[in-house]
């Protein structure tokens, strides 16, 4: 990547500044987004999906401004894109309270996550979940 | 009457009892109880202690014992390389760091990453109203304000909705959110949304709130584009009760992120109270708490300043002032701040104003996390601070301080077309996917209606078939692009693809995004740079011109047209033949009647609606009846009413005088007494009537006789008439001073009425 005065911020906004480089989820480039390739069928829901490179771009320009926590979220982010939708629920599912009912299985998905997708932070997110939950007793039945 | 007892209770209270502010209930300040705003006895004392690059203690609390909202805080908040600086500073020198021109947000924003709750909690409580405000024009994320409309009604028809997006995304709304009274009807609601929010302009970013799993499902779909119901609690027994964690809602930012989906968590004051979880903490102090916590789950943003909870908050004593001061912890902790303002706080329209303007002068990222672009009646939500019926106060609001509320007036004309062209464009796709097929009838009842009362559309149950039918078919955006392309609305859907487009770049997942003329603005390239006068964000001359630009604004061209229009009906009623220079009289009940310059040769109308021509003829009946000689006469040199008075009284043979001006305004003086010392004056011309007139004109003569008449009294109820009809009378008032002519001696007018009227 270029580096400019202001680092990669300087590429910001990269619909405009980067059309020709950003690809969607189906490997699409920007700039093929036209009513013409909707027409003749050449797009998928995959081509109006973010892709996990273009959200690594964007927390590389929150990082540069100074917005770390943000950064991070979108690392996270974009380790989900390619989790199936399922996968998502199940997960929410299991985080919140009284789902899970041991560690053990939030640390099972955690395992999960870095086995299937490679998702590092995502699995350093349940598995500090899962050290909380039991010091506070989140794993008993809520219902 | 008589056999009633005499009430024994000052009658003022029976009028405070009827006014809707005594519908607000208000709640003595108790700490115990919750209801404590700032610094309740059991907020803990700000503390930090860091042991090899961790958070070992914070607030007083060992790590061993943080509540997992305290974990969360310590492990993602609290910026361990700044805390102990952070920490260290005084309150008090922070506080002034808020409002200090000379300290750049920046520096602010860093030192934020290091301070606990109770510290953030501390130093906002030191500002006052006006301080907080202007803490939050230096620390908003992005440079300009924007505005964000509920739209949603009590039928959820996908018609009104779709005329309702276009007509908010018209009045400048930067985001749309809609729900739904059943929540299955969520599919309908965000097709109609989508369209009509494209419909005219492209970058209306929009939601559809509702259950986490569908939001995200409606996203992937490309039908929504932003969601801000995630809600985070202060106290970990309202976050469980929430039924969340802040790792399970972290966890949930991430999910949005990787679908594309701006997201902003909710939060504010008065929630912890309302769900029973307070643990007798200040509302500020938790929402504190609530706020590092988002901001330590990387979420961009925040919907805070009460919400739901606004109402209980603001039954405390400085209620108003913690909401202000919440919304700028939110803003220093660097966070897109939609600030409220959502929620009807009050049953007093004085209280709802008074709620906004602070806002609305410092400017927020959203001023309204939901401004009401729908009747109160049809928002699904329960009504908003401002609602449809009150938008043209709000506009009125932003062009009196010239402040940036992010919205605009939008034409009649130009709202109908609009409209139309949502409904048609809505139509096609209905058809198109084999949904439904509008009747013309149920198009043009919803174009042209209020809300949904007006409606002959679907019903709740014709909607959630059609709901069903869209969700098993899996229908996307891509559907919903071609289906418009191949009818005819082309720009339409080139607009909504321009929003994959931006989706796709994930531009606005940035802090503050919206997109305006098609581009997207945040706090990355945009980002406030407030530092006191002459800097910052200023409306361009373009946008001045829109803020200024509300309806029915009363021109000089318009006076002159409405004057012109009656002047040849007046000629048909009466003359007013010019006679050379007016003569003292020796009559000595003659009274004088002085008209203005302009009366009845320019101006034609009295403020009060009445013609001129029946004013004189009142005025003169009344003085004959009164056994008075009337004369008339114009006078040029003045158009004074007091100096036209004295002028009349001066030329009277009994000394007795009646000075009018053409907008109706009357004196009654007698030739001896200084001016402004009149006998009676109508100074309340737009309430003043043909008999008071009559009245007037009687008394004069009964003073010629030496006796003393009861003064005329004009029935007033308080009417700001200066609002009314100042306007209208300074534009009156300098046709007459344009007619003077200082040398010009009084004529003596001959007066001939023709017929009755």
């Amino acid at each position: 990547m270029a580096e400019t005065k202001n680092g990669v911020a300087d590429l910001y906004p990269v619909g405009e500044k980067q059309a020709d480089k950003v690809r969607t989820q189906g490997g699409h480039r920007l700039d093929e987004l036209t009513l013409e390739n909707v027409l003749a069928g050449k797009l998928s829901a995959a081509d109006i999906a973010i892709s996990g490179d273009a959200l690594r771009l964007q927390a590389e320009i929150s990082r540069t401004v100074g917005r770390h926590a943000l950064a991070d979220n979108f690392r996270r982010g974009a380790e989900l894109t390619d989790v199936p939708q399922d996968t998502i629920f199940e997960t929410y599912e299991l985080l919140r309270p009284g789902r899970a009912q041991s560690k053990q299985q939030l640390l099972d998905l955690a395992a999960r996550y870095r086995r299937d997708h490679g998702a590092e932070q995502i699995a350093l997110l349940i598995e500090e979940a899962a050290a909380v939950y039991e010091r506070r007793g989140l794993f008993r039945k809520r219902f | 009457m008589t056999d009633q007892p005499a009430p024994n209770r000052w009658k003022r209270y029976d009028v405070w009892d009827e006014r809707p502010l005594r519908l607000d209930k208000f709640a003595p300040e108790s700490a115990g109880d919750g209801f404590c705003a700032f610094q309740s006895p059991s907020d803990p004392e700000p503390s930090i202690t860091i042991e090899d690059g961790r958070v070992v203690e914070m607030d007083g609390i060992a790590a061993a014992d943080f509540d997992m909202i305290d974990a969360f805080i310590a492990a993602h908040h609290m910026d361990t390389g700044v805390a102990e600086e952070a920490m260290a500073l005084d309150a008090r020198t922070v506080a002034r760091m808020l409002v200090d021109i000379n300290v750049p947000r920046a520096d602010l924003v860093r030192l934020a990453r290091g301070m606990t709750p109770a510290k953030l909690a501390e130093i906002l409580h030191g500002l006052s109203t006006l301080e907080l405000a202007f803490a939050q024009a230096k620390l908003r994320a992005r440079r300009r304000p924007g505005n964000q409309a509920h739209v949603t009604n009590a039928k959820d028809d996908p018609v009104q909705m779709a005329a309702d997006a276009a007509t908010a995304a018209a009045m400048g709304f930067d985001e749309v959110e809609t729900t739904m009274r059943v929540a299955r009807n969520a599919w309908s609601n965000a097709l109609a949304c989508t369209i009509g929010a494209a419909v005219g302009k492209a970058g209306t970013l929009f939601q559809c709130a509702f259950e986490e799993a569908e939001e995200l499902k409606l996203g992937m779909a490309g039908l929504t584009s932003y969601a801000e119901t995630i809600s985070v609690y202060g106290t970990e027994g309202s976050f469980i009760d929430g039924d969340d964690t802040p790792w399970s809602k972290a966890f949930l930012i991430a999910a949005y992120a990787s679908r594309g989906i701006k997201a902003r968590c909710t939060s504010g004051g008065g929630a912890e109270l309302l769900m029973g979880f307070h643990e007798t903490k200040s509302i500020l102090y938790l929402e504190a708490r609530c706020l590092c916590v988002q901001r330590g789950m990387g979420v961009q943003g925040t919907q805070n300043g009460g919400i739901d909870g606004a109402p209980v908050t603001g039954s405390v004593p400085g209620g108003m002032r913690e909401i202000l001061a919440e919304n700028v912890i939110a803003a220093w902790l660097d966070l897109e701040c939609a600030s409220g303002n959502d929620t009807r706080t009050s049953e007093s329209e004085i209280r709802t104003g008074a709620k906004i303007m602070p806002h609305l002068m410092s400017g927020t990222d959203f001023i309204c996390s939901g401004f009401g672009s729908i009747p109160k009646y049809d928002n699904s939500f329960a009504a908003s601070l401002f609602n449809a019926e009150e938008i043209e106060d709000f506009l009125v609001l932003q062009r009196d301080f010239e402040l940036e509320g992010g919205i605009r007036h939008v034409s009649e004309e130009e709202a109908m077309a609009l409209r139309r062209r949502a409904i048609d464009a809505l139509a096609v796709v209905l058809e198109a996917l084999d949904l439904a097929k509008l009747r013309p009838e149920q198009k043009e009842s919803v174009c042209l209606a209020h809300g949904s009362q007006d409606t002959d559309s679907f019903t709740l149950g014709q909607v959630r078939d059609i709901a069903d039918r869209l969700q098993a078919r899996s229908v996307t955006v891509l559907d919903v692009i071609r289906a418009l392309a191949e009818h005819g609305f082309e720009d339409i859907a080139e607009n909504i693809l321009a929003m994959m487009r931006q989706r796709v770049s994930g531009d606005y997942l940035q802090t503050a995004a919206v997109i305006r003329d098609g581009r997207v603005v945040s706090a990355v390239n945009e980002a406030n740079d407030y530092l006191g006068p002459g800097t910052g964000y200023a409306p361009s001359a373009e946008r001045r011109q829109e803020i200024a630009g509300i309806r029915d604004v009363l021109t000089k061209e318009q006076i002159f047209e409405s004057e012109d229009r009656h002047a040849d009906a007046e000629r048909r009623r009466y003359r007013l033949q010019p006679n050379g220079p007016a003569a003292r009289g020796n009559d000595p009940h003659e009274v004088v009647v002085g008209l203005s310059p302009a009366f009845g040769l320019r101006l034609h109308k009295a403020t009060s609606d009445l013609f001129l021509s029946r004013v004189l003829k009142a005025l003169l009946e009344g003085i004959e009846a009164g056994g008075g000689t009337p004369r008339v006469v114009r006078i040029w040199h003045t158009a004074d009413t007091s100096f036209l008075g004295l002028t009349a009284a001066r030329l009277a043979g009994s000394g007795i005088g009646i000075g009018i001006q053409a907008k109706g305004t009357a004196v009654l003086h007698t030739a001896d007494d200084y001016p402004h010392m009149n006998l009676e004056l109508f100074s309340q011309a737009p309430i003043t009537t043909l008999d008071h007139y009559r009245g007037l004109g009687r008394n004069a003569a009964v003073y010629t006789r030496g006796e003393r008449p009861e003064p005329i009294s004009i029935p007033y109820q308080g009417e700001a008439l200066s609002a009314r009809y100042h306007v209208q009378t300074s534009l009156i008032y300098a046709i007459e001073t344009g007619m003077l002519e200082p040398e010009r001696a009084p004529e003596e007018l001959g007066v001939t009425f023709y017929g009755r009227d």
